[in-house]
């Protein structure tokens, strides 16, 4: 009866670990260095975005260089809904993606899949 | 080429780019091609940024022609930094790219040695060497540097240049898929080579084993040791994607498929593994059991899953590796009058070429020379080949059928339809369709929740179950990881979309993106352009009636004289309709028009009139009989000329915009799909009925003025329509913006893409019920797949979890599991496959 109560509350600390650590914890972000009139961040692609938020300011253009270092075919493609932006990220090749948020806000990129993601945060100013 | 101040010529040269000027100290100047520029602030922006780097003398930028002329000092700016500087505005300069394979590169230092020779050499803007590949991808501006001193570049620097391993992205794409798909398929035979025969040891009594090794021996327990062993492999290279690809997933607080098969695998190896090390830890002797064969077999069957997928997700996307590789390679150039093929790269706009039969046109332009019939159907999806001469468009990539001819180029490297057509369908391929929100929400809870349940199942079997009950806690768990399939829900629709984008682009049907694949084929009203859409948005001569003593080809002839040198459509439109009867025109004296009446002229000594009544009234001419010949004629939306020969009525010319041969036909197509058919035009009501009646349409919008269109649109969706609207693209943008997807049917080079959601390639009206076709299979195929996913994950997750146990006993071996979340994955991507089959109706006939 013990073991049992046991397991069952390890189980329970367990669900809530694994909701809070997926769902409800909070990501910090990276900002993006200007460089010019150009805001630019440089992604690693390898099992997810590496830095996954990315934050920038609003109105001025962003350069963002995916590099893709993984074979899997799940990754080959970044999309950014929003921007009606899609590229092809060949294994070990820098691709930019530029793009100008024009309104402060959240704006998500994606793998085609929707597995990987990462924000691109656009503040005001 | 010397500088020369007072050289107005010299200065001209150089401002065009055509041979740059580097000599040190004497300023140079170039021409850059700049993309992106929308308006005149983005212009102004692009010419201070240039103004205000040292070294630049004068910058000035074209907002039309979409370039800035440079003059600089060589000594302190160079090309590439200029480039840099337009960048840095966020514009993108017109350049060529070239990827070339270097061979001898044995070091890291290596790579920036040869990008340092390359980026150093004049009118290189970036290259970049890419060791894995052996390869640099080279930007530069074509009109200063050509691919031979690129080349140079590299060999002064000690490397010799080869052809580059693959050459296009999505060919080194293929290549890197038919490695891991190799290296899939090895994993996938060690998996199952020690799977079948460590499944068989897992249950000795079938095997007739049963005797030897009875539960609870030491022998048992020494068999069970070597089973460990063996599937240690499995797990650990068989299965190492999993784990690299669970803990890549971890760090970024997602979890994926792999994250669920790497604890599913690894839960059941290492149960295994404390029951043959420490068997004593367990109360009761029948815990201590083993689940090898789960981790071996479950990896093999979910390896030769990847591995399917991706054998079945390569021809996903044959469309766009078809359209890549139509284009041309080389081009035949005529420079300084001699003929040399360069590498099509290295074509520059104005360069002459020429096109012998048989031959592909390399890139897009205007024929100067010579005719022939070209087959465009790669580009445009119309089979019959086009002729062509003088003064007509060729696009580049299509084949030369029968004479040669020369062209001048007008569009090179990026800017060709080609281009621009791959350009947008892999846009288009990649973009998401609405459909797929709910998806996106899904599969972001999804694979943690299957967890949350895996864990829960776990609970509920431990606590509640029937003895053993840490085993079948332990089964239920591993089941429910390894059956839950995030990849189906999430292949579902793009797989689809790729398919049905790159059909689209066969067929000469451009789509913009998913929303607009989506939105067709909801479409339930849709509204024609009369003039260009419907009809062929030029008059041309239909009708002669004769009613005096000439024949009708006297009538046509001395009307067509009259007409000669007339720029009027009207006019032009007669002169044209004898030229096709073979008339050989006559010469007119004494030409006078008379605004808002016609024209009187004086051919072969008689003198003619040609116009409308009021002119006739006004010479009085008695029109009698024929007037209401004219009536009959304006009733079917011609515009009827009366002709008058020395003061007396000799007959009636008519001219009408002509519809287009196949319009009604596809006009009956649209009906067919159950689409209402609206026609709107500026017309008025009379002559906007009459076509109306010709091709079938019920739905007539007459007399609306070009700004007001949209609004008619407007009122269409106030009746709860989806409305398309089909036009030309250019007069219609409006109303193209406003309907719920626009088409613009495209003519020559210049596609209006930008402008509409679907674009019909030079197409004609049919296209228009081909492309809603299309997306009404490929809206089925990702419902299908959607449906397949839900059903499947919605199903199996319960019964792996063990909801039919207690009604019916049932429970699912991980094994079982295991086989079918590799199927389902595999089975979505085949469906989607099955679209490549999917051919518009008039050809299927």
């Amino acid at each position: 009866m013990i073991t049992k109560i046991i397991v069952d509350a390890v189980g329970l600390v367990l669900i809530v670990l694994i909701a809070w650590y997926f769902w409800f914890s909070r990501k910090k972000g990276e900002a993006a260095a200007v460089s010019g009139g150009v805001q630019e961040a440089y992604i690693i692609v390898k099992g997810g975005y590496t830095p996954d938020v990315i934050i920038v300011k609003a109105g001025k253009p962003v350069r963002l260089i995916f590099e893709r270092r993984e074979a899997s075919p799940c990754s080959e493609r970044v999309v950014f809904k929003d921007f009606n932006v899609s590229r092809l990220l060949p294994e070990g090749e820098k691709v930019a993606v530029e793009i100008t948020p024009e309104r402060p806000g959240e704006y998500e990129f994606a793998c085609q899949m929707g597995m990987f993601r990462g924000r691109l945060v656009a503040e005001a100013g | 080429m010397e500088y020369d101040e007072d050289d107005d010529e010299g200065i001209l040269m150089k401002v065009r780019g055509v041979e740059p000027v580097c000599e040190m100290g004497v300023p140079g100047s170039v021409r850059l091609s700049i993309a992106g520029m929308t308006c005149w602030r983005c212009a102004l922006r692009v010419e201070e940024a240039l103004n205000n780097m040292d070294g630049v003398e004068s910058a000035v930028v074209n907002l039309s022609s979409a370039e800035a002329f440079v003059t600089y000092d060589t000594r302190k700016v160079s090309v590439s930094e200029l480039a840099g500087a337009i960048r840095k505005e966020g514009f993108d300069v017109g350049t060529s790219c070239l990827t070339m394979g270097i061979k001898g590169m044995r070091c890291a230092s290596c790579v920036s040695k040869i990008e340092d020779a390359l980026n150093s050499t004049p009118g290189v803007v970036d290259a970049v060497v890419n060791p894995a590949s052996e390869s640099a991808r080279v930007e530069y501006l074509p009109g200063l540097v050509d691919a031979d001193t690129v080349e140079q570049a590299v060999v002064g620097a000690g490397y010799a240049v080869g052809r580059p391993s693959a050459e296009e992205p999505e060919d080194r794409e293929q290549a890197a898929r038919q490695r891991e798909h190799a290296t899939l398929m090895k994993k996938f035979w060690l998996s199952i080579i020690i799977g079948v025969p460590v499944m068989a040891l897992s249950y000795p009594d079938y095997i007739g084993l049963g005797e030897l090794l009875p539960r609870g021996s030491t022998a048992l327990r020494i068999v069970w040791g070597f089973m460990g062993l063996l599937t240690l492999p499995v797990l650990l290279w068989a299965g190492n994607q999993f784990f690299i690809g669970a803990w890549n997933a971890f760090r970024h607080r997602s979890a994926d498929m792999h994250t669920l098969i790497a604890i599913g695998i690894s839960s059941a190896w290492i149960y295994s593994t404390v029951a043959v090390l420490f068997p004593w830890i367990f109360p009761r002797a029948e815990l201590a059991d083993v689940f090898y064969d789960v981790t071996a077999i479950v990896t093999a069957l979910v390896v030769l899953g990847m591995a399917l997928e991706l054998r079945a997700r390569s021809r996903t996307n044959e469309a766009i590796k078809k359209l890549m590789s139509l284009q041309a390679r080389t081009a035949r150039v005529i420079r300084d009058g001699k003929e040399e093929d360069i590498p099509v790269e290295e074509v520059v706009v104005g360069d002459i070429i020429l096109v012998r039969p048989g031959e592909k046109v390399p890139v897009d332009g205007v024929v100067t020379e010579g005719s022939s019939a070209v087959d465009e159907s790669m580009v445009t999806g119309e089979s019959i080949p086009v002729e062509k001469s003088t003064g007509d468009e060729v696009i580049g990539a299509t084949i030369n059928k029968t004479g040669s001819f020369k062209f001048r180029a007008s569009k090179v490297g990026k800017d060709t339809m080609l281009s621009q057509i791959i350009r947008m369908v892999q846009d288009a391929q990649g973009s998401k369709a609405p459909i797929q929100r709910v998806v996106d929400r899904v599969a972001g809870y999804f694979v943690p929740t299957v967890i949350i349940i895996g864990i829960l199942a776990f609970m509920a079997w431990f606590t509640f179950g029937p003895e053993p009950q840490l085993i079948y806690a332990v089964v239920v768990f591993v089941s429910v990881l390894i059956i839950a399939c995030p990849c189906a829900l999430g292949l579902a629709t793009p797989t689809s979309l790729m398919v049905g984008v790159g059909k689209g682009a066969e067929n000469g049907i451009l789509i913009k993106s998913g929303d607009a694949l989506e939105t067709a084929h909801k479409l339930n009203a849709i509204v024609l352009d009369k003039t260009g859409t419907i009809t062929v948005g030029r008059p041309s001569l239909t009708d002669v009636v004769v009613s005096g003593g000439v024949t009708e080809n006297d009538l046509l002839l001395y009307a067509a004289s009259v007409e000669r040198g007339s720029e009027h459509p009207l006019g032009e439109a007669i002169v044209e309709g004898a030229r096709q009867r073979g008339l050989a025109l006559l010469k007119a004296d004494n030409f006078k028009a008379i605004p808002g009446h016609g024209v009187e002229a004086v051919v072969a000594g008689r003198r003619l009139l040609l116009g409308n009544i009021k002119l006739m009234r006004a010479e009085g001419v008695a029109t009698g009989g024929a007037k209401a010949g004219a009536e009959r004629l304006a009733d079917e939306g011609k515009t009827p000329m009366y002709v008058a020969i020395d003061g007396s009525l000799a007959g009636l010319i008519a001219v009408a915009d002509t519809v287009k041969e196949d319009s009604a036909s596809a006009i009956r197509a649209l009906k067919g799909l159950g689409l209402e058919v609206v026609m709107i035009t500026g017309d008025n009501e009379r002559t906007a009925q009459a076509i109306a009646r010709e091709v079938g349409i019920d739905r007539v919008m007459a007399e609306v003025v070009p700004e007001d269109k949209a609004h008619q649109v407007r009122l269409l969706q106030l009746e709860g329509k989806k409305v398309g609207m089909v036009g030309d693209g250019i007069n219609d943008a409006p109303a193209l913006a406003q309907a719920d997807v626009g088409m613009a049917i495209g003519t020559g080079t210049d596609v209006a893409m930008e402008a509409s959601d679907i674009t019909l390639v030079k197409g004609s009206l049919s296209k228009v019920a081909t492309a809603i076709e299309l997306s009404r299979a490929t809206m089925r195929n990702i419902k299908e797949n959607l449906f397949g996913a839900f059903v499947y994950n919605g199903l199996g997750i319960p019964v792996a979890a063990g909801l039919l146990y207690p009604f019916s006993g049932m429970l699912l071996s991980p094994i079982i599991a295991g086989a079918a979340m590799a199927f389902s994955s595999v089975t979505v991507v085949t469906n989607a496959n099955r679209l490549r089959m999917w051919k518009p109706r008039e050809v299927r006939g």
